[in-house]
């Protein structure tokens, strides 16, 4: 802390500072409540049998013996469920000419991967529901699985839609114009074959939810592990025929989601339609071992590239073909194409070049679904535009970060437009870049590399320039005709003691919504933060809003939190001038007191007026209708995005005789724009630089040929640990978007967006001296071997 | 992943729990610290319909040094063998290793006699009993026997301990002043089972190798003694040539698993790395 007088110096000047959250404190003491805290009365328990096999017809079901078990309530299959459960099919319409199949909570006749649901199992308990399900027999004839990325498009290869025509889900073109003339005439391209595995999020807490279906009134009450409340909402309340109003859906405490519980999971809805068939709560929380099978995947990427480049190292061109295998249908509501799409639109993106030819096509095939995931698509667009980025560097002998410094968009440029059609307002890339570099002592690190060198200890340093989607506006996802709101809203009321409460549809998982929410209430407001409650996470008492999802709890909750604490505050004042006879514009709220505006002498107390307004309406002058409640909706106008940007820098050492990697050090310089809780931002920005780093060198669900998830358990599957993790030093340059007043874009995925790509190029900056290289995630001690040349 | 119901049974000598097993009719499974089977039990690989615990009969219990052995209580958890004085003077590769198996909150719980009895062959315990040539002391209802390390790994999760025997104690034969020992294992994380790890014993005399007990784990489906290898030092220097040959003889030795993420190139590749820098470590100290 500096001894000078700042802004933050004022009273209640929240924003920008390091506040911690005030759940913290709860969720430590084991005080939160989760989905798996919730026992209502006469709740049973759902247990799933599922496929053994990842393609198959179902011959039979035979349930007679596990009907005859002890606690059995219910056993119901596919067809039963289909009766109070109408199908869904995720495509978008701006998605032109995707398909997929309708789906259904449980299956007719068909399975098409392993692990899926078959039926369902409720009973007293779920050991007794998973007693029951043992005894289920269930008779399949297995169908050749679709496994490999290319085998689902290659002639020939079984079709597993039939009704669909092929395995191709979406096929995605983005042309320029003369591509091949330039590559035939550029100085210098560089290509690359990429492989991104299959990875998964992983969350502490697995996917959860109670189901209670009231058939007196047809109400549904849907306490559910998800982060967006009011997505589920319209989805019940459509798919399951129950007005809108009756259903109503609760998101607790969440245990982390990172994008993979906003989507419609088989298990969920027919949870919610056993609920429907019996009249009583259903519990249903996937353990690990379903968790693994069942929830989202991501990535999974084949990317052939190149890049071309003039005699002075500036990038003219880029030509890219992408493959991703997206599991046998596409996810729902948002769909299995937004990965893609996003890939193929991101990379290049914070280069000067306008050149740009890409294919994307997004295959069928038998393993589970793939979608949405943290920093969507980024990581797969980052790390192929650095790597080539940094091979180019090394066939033009120049720096790494001299080649980036000649070719990152200038900071004086905007706004601008990728040749991909994303529009950005202003970045900040080479200002980033010299903060990384003094950040990072580049100059020292790379002294000590060659000398390092000559002792036969190999570290790498690797850079990657990004940027990162933030508050999407309808284009993302409304357009294409999901009731997926943009908007979000906010209700913040003044209570008669002056406390205040902001129910908000912006929800919080653990990423600190609420605190940062409390903190723009508190200084727009002008009242202490730790008077100020903030609910959300609940559809009954909140309005509609989008929640959370690919950064925008911050931009656009919190400028939607900005406004309606703004409105409050001048019905606040105006209330105050009629009692104490004075001109509004002469008074201000601080502190929770009525203030002179420009000596800041207290006049009245906010709770004094709240008291009045409340209890001793009489007093007022005749007319006065007292509003300490307000309501507030924000939509963002403007681009359609807020792009943020930023670079890391990843140091590591590779241990050539055995393929292990030391992380040694990671850093980040970021822009999101206004700052609101510096602490919170370098929380997500850490998460997410782990997160990456998983991807980079540990995490893959690795499928067998037959389709079986092999390393389905936290015994196989690695997620990255505190003691592999290097230190990640964060620093921020701010660009604050001017389409809102608070200036704030989204912080939550640009860890995840390059730290792979940075892992990367380090990696093969360690190995560069044998001449060898690496395209593949995660980068495992066996393909680095492997890369050297030494099994 | 609910375990199946089971009926529960504590015995407090080793002579009920014997009884307690018998009269179950084989259908039983001893639990110490649980570490391994409650997973087991959750994912319904086992479903005993008795679960008796040991983990309160004293007999089991106690580290104490007894003509010129180390006799360690089969209860000894994993957390003891770190801490133990007489553990990390008399038996140090299962010191030197406790670090190494799986993270503080398990070997709070882990008994060295439940890793010793699953016997996974990725364990570090097992391989370093195998090492230093302890002696598994094994009780059923007709008495107690002992039965040397290199006679107890018979196959994957299978040893001398006969359905319904109790492993009661292990006896390590204590260091003498000319051994050295070295221990390292390469495991993608710190606290996962190693894809590969070795430990060794080495007796230098005169700045010879007399006697090399050359183990390595991960490699195979039980702990591995690297024989071939240690004939190839045993009589000789530890110098480079020495531990090139070593390194060399390993393919020999070993048979390891193939799969698409640790080919069988790669963990003998790795065995052979580790292998030479375990010599060296011990060359250096010789
Ligand atoms: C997350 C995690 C990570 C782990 N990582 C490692 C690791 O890196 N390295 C490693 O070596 N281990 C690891 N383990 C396993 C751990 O060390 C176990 O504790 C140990 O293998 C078994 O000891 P236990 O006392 O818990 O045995 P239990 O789980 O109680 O029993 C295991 C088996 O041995 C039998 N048994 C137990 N005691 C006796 C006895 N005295 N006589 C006869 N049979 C007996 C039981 O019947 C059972 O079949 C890990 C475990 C977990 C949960």
């Amino acid at each position: 802390m500096s001894d000078a007088l700042t802004s933050l110096d004022r009273p209640n000047s929240y924003i920008g500072r390091s506040v911690p959250r005030p759940n913290a404190k709860r969720l430590l003491a084991g005080r939160g409540r989760y989905i798996t805290d919730i026992v209502l009365p006469r709740m049973l328990h759902v247990a799933f049998v599922r496929s053994p096999h990842a393609h198959a017809r179902i011959v039979g079901i035979d349930a007679e013996d596990a009907r005859k078990m002890p606690g059995v309530r219910l056993i119901a299959t596919g067809a039963d469920l289909a009766k109070v459960c109408k199908p869904w099919v995720g495509t978008l319409d701006h998605f032109k000419g995707m398909k997929s199949t309708p789906q259904l909570p449980l299956p007719l006749d068909k399975v098409v991967y392993a692990g899926q649901a078959v039926v369902a199992v409720v009973a007293d308990t779920r050991a007794l529901a998973e007693d029951a399900a043992e005894a289920v027999l269930v008779e399949y004839e297995e169908l050749p699985a679709v496994i490999d990325i290319d085998a689902a498009r290659t002639p020939g290869t079984p079709v597993i839609s039939p009704e669909l025509g092929d395995n191709i889900c979406f096929h995605g073109k983005i042309d320029t114009g003369d591509i091949d003339t330039i590559f035939a005439g550029a100085a210098h391209v560089v290509e690359e074959e990429f492989h991104f595995g299959r990875h998964t999020a992983v969350t502490m807490e697995p996917r959860a939810i109670v189901a209670d279906f009231d058939p007196n009134e047809m109400r549904l009450t849907a306490h559910h592990a998800t982060q967006t409340p009011y997505q589920f909402q319209d989805i019940y309340a459509r798919h399951f025929g129950i007005p809108e109003a009756n259903v109503r859906v609760v998101a607790p405490d969440i245990g982390g989601s990172f994008g993979m519980k906003l989507h419609v999971y088989h298990e969920d809805m027919a949870t919610v339609g056993l609920s429907m068939l019996l009249g009583r709560p259903v519990k249903y929380v996937a353990d690990r071992i379903e968790s693994f099978v069942t929830d989202i995947h991501a990535r999974d990427h084949r990317v052939r590239a190149r890049m071309a480049l003039d005699s002075e190292g500036t990038i003219i061109a880029m030509d890219v073909d992408d493959v991703t295998a997206v599991g046998p249908f596409s996810a729902y509501p948002r769909t299995s194409v937004v990965e893609g799409n996003q890939v193929f639109r991101l990379i290049g993106t914070p280069y000067r070049f306008q050149n740009y030819r890409a294919d994307l096509q997004v295959v069928f095939q038998n393993k589970v679904q793939m979608s949405q995931y943290r920093a969507v698509g980024h990581p797969i667009a980052f790390a192929v535009t650095e790597r080539l980025v940094d091979m180019a560097a090394a066939r033009t002998g120049l720096d790494p970060v001299e080649i980036r410094s000649r070719n990152l968009i200038p900071d004086d440029a905007y706004p601008c437009a990728a040749p991909t059609g994303y529009k950005f307002e202003s970045l900040s890339h080479h200002a980033c870049l010299a903060r990384l570099r003094e950040l990072m002592d580049y100059d020292r690190l790379r002294a000590e590399q060659a000398e390092l060198r000559r002792r036969n200890i190999y570290r790498g340093i690797g850079i990657a320039s990004f940027v990162e989607i933030s508050n999407p506006g309808p284009a993302f996802y409304g357009v294409g005709g999901a009731r997926i709101s943009s908007q979000d809203g906010a209700v913040i009321t003044i209570t008669p003691s002056g406390d205040v409460r902001c129910a908000i549809s912006v929800t919080e998982l653990g990423q600190g919504t609420e605190t940062i929410v409390g903190q723009i209430v508190g200084e727009h407001l002008g009242v202490d933060r730790e008077r100020i409650k903030v609910i959300t996470g609940d559809t009954e008492n909140t309005p509609h809003g989008g929640a959370v999802w690919a950064c925008r709890g911050a931009g656009i909750g919190g400028e939607t939190a900005l406004r309606a604490a703004r409105k409050l505050k001048e019905n606040v004042i105006s209330l105050a001038g009629s009692i104490l006879q004075e001109q509004p514009d002469r008074l201000d709220v601080r502190a929770g007191w009525i203030v002179d505006a420009a000596s800041g002498r207290q006049r009245i107390e906010l709770a004094e007026i709240a008291r009045i307004a409340y209890f001793r309406s009489d007093t007022l002058p005749p007319g006065t209708q007292a509003q300490l409640t307000v309501a507030q909706h924000f939509a963002p106008q403007g681009f359609p995005f807020a792009f943020t940007n930023g670079i890391q820098a990843s140091h590591v050492e590779v241990d050539v005789e055995t393929g292990f990697v030391k992380i040694l050090k990671h850093w980040v310089v970021e822009d999101c724009g206004r700052v609101i809780n510096p602490l919170l931002v370098d929380e997500q920005m850490r998460g997410g630089v782990v997160q990456g780093l998983g991807a980079a060198f540990f995490e893959e669900c690795v499928y067998d040929d037959n389709g079986q998830l092999t390393n389905g358990s936290l015994a196989d599957y690695l997620v990255p640990m505190a003691g592999e993790m290097p230190d990640i030093e964060i620093a921020h340059v701010e660009t604050p978007t001017l389409d809102t007043e608070l200036g704030a874009k989204g912080c939550g995925e640009a860890g995840t967006a390059a730290s792979p790509a940075a892992a990367l190029n380090a990696v093969n900056d360690a190995i560069a001296p044998f001449a060898a290289s690496i395209a593949q995630l995660p980068m495992t001690p066996s393909r680095i071997l492997k890369a050297l040349g030494r099994i | 992943m609910k375990a199946r119901a089971f009926s529960y049974a504590r015995p407090t000598t080793v002579v009920e729990a014997l009884q307690t097993f018998a009269a179950s009719g084989d259908d039983a499974s001893y639990i110490a610290g649980g570490q391994s089977l409650v997973p087991a039990l959750a994912l319904r690989l086992q479903a005993p319909q008795v679960l008796i615990d040991i983990a309160h009969i004293p007999e089991l219990r106690g580290i104490a040094l007894q003509d010129g052995w180390l006799r360690i209580g089969a209860l000894t958890r994993h957390c003891e063998t770190l801490s133990d004085p007489l553990i990390a003077r008399h038996a140090p590769l299962f010191h030197d290793a406790a670090p190494y198996v799986a993270h503080p909150a398990i070997r709070n719980k882990g008994t060295l006699g439940g890793s010793i009895a699953l016997a996974d062959p990725a364990s570090e315990f097992p391989a370093m009993a195998l090492a230093m040539g302890v002696e598994l002391e094994i009780a059923n209802l007709s008495g107690s026997r002992r039965v040397p390390a290199d006679e107890y790994f018979i196959d994957l999760f299978q040893t001398a301990i006969e359905p319904g025997e109790l492993l009661t104690a292990i006896h390590v034969p204590v260091v003498q002043p000319s051994h050295r020992w070295a221990f390292d294992e390469l495991a993608r994380r710190r606290g996962d089972y190693a894809i590969v790890g070795s430990g060794i014993l080495a007796d230098m005399r005169d700045e010879l190798v007399a006697q090399i007990r050359l183990v390595l784990f991960g490699v195979g489906n039980t702990p591995v003694r690297a024989k071939r290898a240690e004939d190839a030092l045993r009589g000789r220097q530890l110098d480079q040539s020495a531990i090139v040959a070593a390194q060399a003889a390993l393919s020999d030795d070993l048979a390891p698993p193939d799969d698409e993420h640790t080919p069988a190139a790669m963990r003998i590749h790795l065995a052979r790395v580790l292998l030479g820098r375990l010599l060296g470590r011990i060359a250096e100290v010789a």
